[in-house]
Parts: structure tokens; sequence; C-alpha cells
């Protein structure tokens, strides 16, 4: 049999799947162990033992200085972050997305400038963003925001478009006016799209948040990182690493369920 | 003055003729079946009832008034394909165009007035035979119940012209003659006048009081897009013989090699 026709069963395919996970902490498990049975001190690999130790001491430990949590207090800080950032960026995206997709005379005007938007490097205005905004949270919260907004547009725009003709000429056959078109056939079959573009910018977000908390912050994963960064301390930042992404696995999957729940049609094939 | 009238209808894009000098006056509860090899501009001249395309010179007159340029409620329209909304219920869907005429700015309607409306809808849901399926969603729907589904959406408006673009080219043979029935049926019903785009030949014959075949007159090999279709046949249904039938079907069929090749 070719290979290409070899499909694996479900016990097989878990397996294979839990595979590389295994292989890699045994690879890391078995460096580690050997670092430090030369040295006990080492900070380069550190063995389970001291980043449970860690974790317990960054988030089940009020901080000696501070009295917080500091896990706790720079989780919340950064999910607050990207929160309003992805929120505000998918907002906007809905709008003009709509607007561009719909009405050929606002796309005439603003596609283009979209599409130059998406272009800008946003890391690269950064600076622009903390002499504008201060260093304060909106500065990083606009760097999320001009990070995702201007592909969500396009990306928005575009599901509008490939819309079938015939359903735009349907409902004007049903008398609708152009509001109508929007608020009825447009927005709601793009709903879902939104929320599958949100998944897919939410990368793009981590990465802006991360970023600039790590330019400019007192609290935030991305902070912490960067500050443990200069004691070395793999223990807190290994931990920290695993901890974001399993934050962005359960983000990713809540909008994934909340799109099945709220639109049935959609994930049923109805579209 | 006859509800629609077509005067000297010429339709090109750039260079390339799709219709040439059409004439055509159609009474009102009329149902006229257009056929033609494909490329002979029965569906374009159909988007131009529709609104959806406009002529290149003459006149297209609906009770001596010119058509609008921009599809409106006054005629409704089935597409082979996409022509229910996905993102609603069977009867949301038919109940969409009364919402949207009602409301203008919600676009929904609520308590008493939507109850009002949802006895329209379960009313034409009857009529095509889906009250079975009316909390159902379009994707759960066969094709051909979903083409029920957009003829019922296109009624409930009572448009005073419904257009079908190839409505059951995508069904199953013994599924078509099912629609066929309901559609004869309706429009006995309802007396809307009707302008039916096939492919099948055999189904204009059959189907409607007026046959109008779109075909081209006059071909040239080395430029196939010099000279455009126009209707070679206008009969009334009924009153056909079988030789008639063949000769049609002869001519079409040539002229679908022409333009093949």
């Amino acid at each position: 049999m070719r290979l290409i026709n070899r499909t694996p069963g479900r016990l097989t395919a878990t397996a294979l799947g839990v595979l590389p996970f295994l292989i890699l902490l045994l690879i890391y498990g078995l460096a580690s162990q050997q670092r430090l049975a030369e040295n006990p001190n080492d900070k380069l690999l550190p063995g389970l033992e001291q980043m449970t130790a860690a974790v317990d001491r960054m988030a089940f430990q009020e901080d000696r200085r501070s009295g917080d949590y500091l896990m706790w207090v720079d989780s919340l800080a950064s999910l607050e972050r990207l929160g309003m950032g992805v929120g505000v960026a998918a907002l906007m995206a809905l709008v003009v997305g709509l607007a561009n997709g719909v009405l050929p005379l606002v796309r005439a005007n603003l596609a283009p400038l979209v599409s130059a938007l998406s272009m800008v490097p946003p890391l690269a205005i950064l600076p622009i963003l903390f002499i504008v905004f201060g260093l304060g949270e909106l500065s990083k919260v606009m760097l999320i925001v001009i990070g995702t907004a201007p592909i969500m547009m396009r990306d928005v725009a575009q599901r509008v478009r490939e819309l079938p003709t015939e359903q735009l000429i349907k409902i004007q056959t049903l008398g609708a006016n152009s509001w109508q078109v929007v608020t009825r056939m447009a927005l709601p079959q793009v709903l879902p799209r939104l929320i599958d573009a949100v998944r897919l910018s939410l990368g793009p977000a981590w990465l802006f948040l991360i970023a600039a908390e790590a330019i400019a912050s007192t609290e935030g994963l991305g902070y912490r990182i960067f500050l443990v960064r200069r004691y070395l301390a793999m223990d807190v930042i290994l931990p920290y690493v695993i901890w974001i992404t399993v934050l962005a696995i359960v983000i990713d999957q809540c909008l994934r369920l909340t799109n099945r729940k709220l639109f049935p049609w959609y994930n049923a094939g109805g579209h | 003055m006859s509800f629609i009238s077509v005067n000297k209808l010429w339709k090109q894009y750039g260079d390339q003729v799709v219709l040439e000098n059409l004439n055509l006056d159609v009474e009102q509860g009329e149902f006229c079946t257009l056929v033609g090899a494909s490329g002979c501009g029965k569906s374009t001249f159909l988007k131009m009832l529709l609104g959806q395309e406009t002529q290149t010179r003459g006149d297209l007159l609906l009770e001596g008034q010119t058509f609008p340029a921009e599809p409106d409620r006054n005629r409704g329209i089935v597409f082979q394909r996409y022509s229910v909304f996905p993102h609603l219920t069977v009867r949301q869907n038919v109940l969409m165009g009364l919402e949207l005429e009602q409301r203008p700015l919600l676009g929904k309607l609520f308590g008493s007035a939507r109850k009002e409306a949802l006895e329209k809808v379960d009313d034409m849901l009857a009529r095509v035979g889906l009250t079975p399926s009316a909390n159902k969603w379009p994707h759960e729907l066969s094709g051909g119940m979903q083409q029920r589904l957009a003829i019922a959406q296109s009624l409930i408006m009572r448009p005073r012209v419904l257009l079908l673009d190839e409505p059951f080219g995508a069904l199953d043979p013994g599924i078509r003659k099912d629609m066929h029935e309901l559609l004869l049926q309706l429009w006995q019903e309802i007396g809307i006048t009707i302008f039916m785009v096939t492919h099948d030949l055999h189904e204009g014959f059959y189907l409607g009081t007026r046959l109008l075949v779109f075909d081209k007159v006059r071909n040239d090999p080395h430029d196939p897009n010099a000279y455009g279709a126009t209707i070679t046949y206008d009969l009334p249904i009924g009153q056909m013989d079988r030789s008639l039938l063949q000769d049609i079907d002869q001519s079409v069929t040539n002229t679908a090699r022409h333009q093949a090749a």
C-alpha cells in the first residue's frame, strides 16, 4: 500500500501525536540531569524540582517586596492588555471590514489605506507609540490593535466579498436597503468568520504584547520573563513560557467552542 | 400597452454582441420559458429583467416605465444555487422579506407583528410542502427542498414578476418533475408572471404558456462574437408538434457547436 493511503487508527494517531512531546521531555530531562550532576547550582537547564519550587514561589507565595502573588498579577495584567487590544482590533475589523466588503464606494476609498497599513511592521512603530501614548497601558494596547486590526479588516472584507452574489441579489429582491444588507445578510454571516480571524490573530497579538511588555512595563508575563533573564532564571522563564502557551491554547479552544455553540449552521457546512 | 415590452434591445460587452434586436411583448400572468444554447444571452436577458445588467441600446419597459437599474422587491429571483441564506432556518428565510419590508431600520419583527407574519410564512411553507422542515437549516435540506424554499421566499413578497434562472438544473430528474408540478400549481394559484431560463428544451416545452428560443441567426465562423442572439421562435405552448421540437433542437444544437468551436 502506498504511504499516502496509510491512515493511522485512533489509538495509533494519539500515540503518534504524543510521541514528539515525550521525546522532547526525555531529551530535556536527560540533558538537565547531566548538567545538574556536574553542577547542582546549574541555572541553564533546571530540573523539575527547581521549576516547581519557582512556580510555588511565583504563584503561591506573596512576594516579599510587594506582597503580591506575582504570577497571577502578571497573568492578569497581560490578559487584560491582550483582551483589550484584540477586542478593539476585532471591533474595528468588523466595522471597517463590513463597510469595505459591502460598499464599493467605501472600498475604493479605504481599501488601499488598509492594505498599506497592514504592511507596516508594527514593532517598527512601537517607539512612536511610546512617544505618542506614553509608557502606560495605552501604548501596549495600541501596539496590539495596530498589529492585528489591519489584517483582520482585510480578512473580514474578503469574507464578505466571498458571500455568493446570488445572496446579495436575492436580498435586494426581498426589498432590503443597504443597511439591511449589512445587518441581515453580511454581519450575521461574517461573525463566525471574524472569530476565526481572531483565533489566527492571537499569535501575533501575543508577540506584540510580550514585545511591548519587555520594553516598558512594571508587570506582565513578558515583563517578568525579560526581568528574570538578568539572573539567568530559567527555572522561572520555562514555566512562564509553558503557562503562556497553555493560556493561548485555552483561549483558542474557548473561541472555537464559542463559534460552534453560537453558529451551528456555520460549522455544519452550511456556508 | 402590454405588461412588459421589449423594444429593439441590444446588449454588448465591448466588441462582443450578446443580444441583438430583441422585440417582445409579454402580458401579465404569462409563463415564459427561455431556452437556447449556452452563451446565447438568455441569462443576460434575465439579468436585465432583474436589474442586474442594463441594456446597451433599446427599451425594456414594465407597464410603460423603464425597469429600475437595480434589483427590487417587484422582481423575485430563484437561482440554480445559493438563493437561500445559510444562517437562517427555513422559517426565518421566508420571514426575512416581510421583516425587511416592515422594519427598514431593525429588519426584525417582534411580538404580535411577528406572529402575524409567521402565520403568512407557515401558510407559504405549507404551499410548497416544507412544513415538516420549518425549523431546519438550509444545509440540512436536499437540493429540491432548497429550491422550494427559495421559491417560497420570493413568492411571499408577491412580486410582479418571478424570474427563475435554471432553477432545477442541479436536481435529479424525478425531483425535477415534482418541482414542475409545484411551480405550475403555484403559478395557477397566484397568477404571477414568470420567466424561466432552462437548458432543457423539453422542460421548456412542458412548462408555461410561451416558449422563447434564443438563438443566433447569423454566424461568422471567423469572429464568433460579431453577431448576437435574438429570439428565433416565440411559440404558444400546446400548439406545437414533434417535428417543430426537432427543428428547434437541431438549430440550438448547431449554434452550441459553433459556440464551442
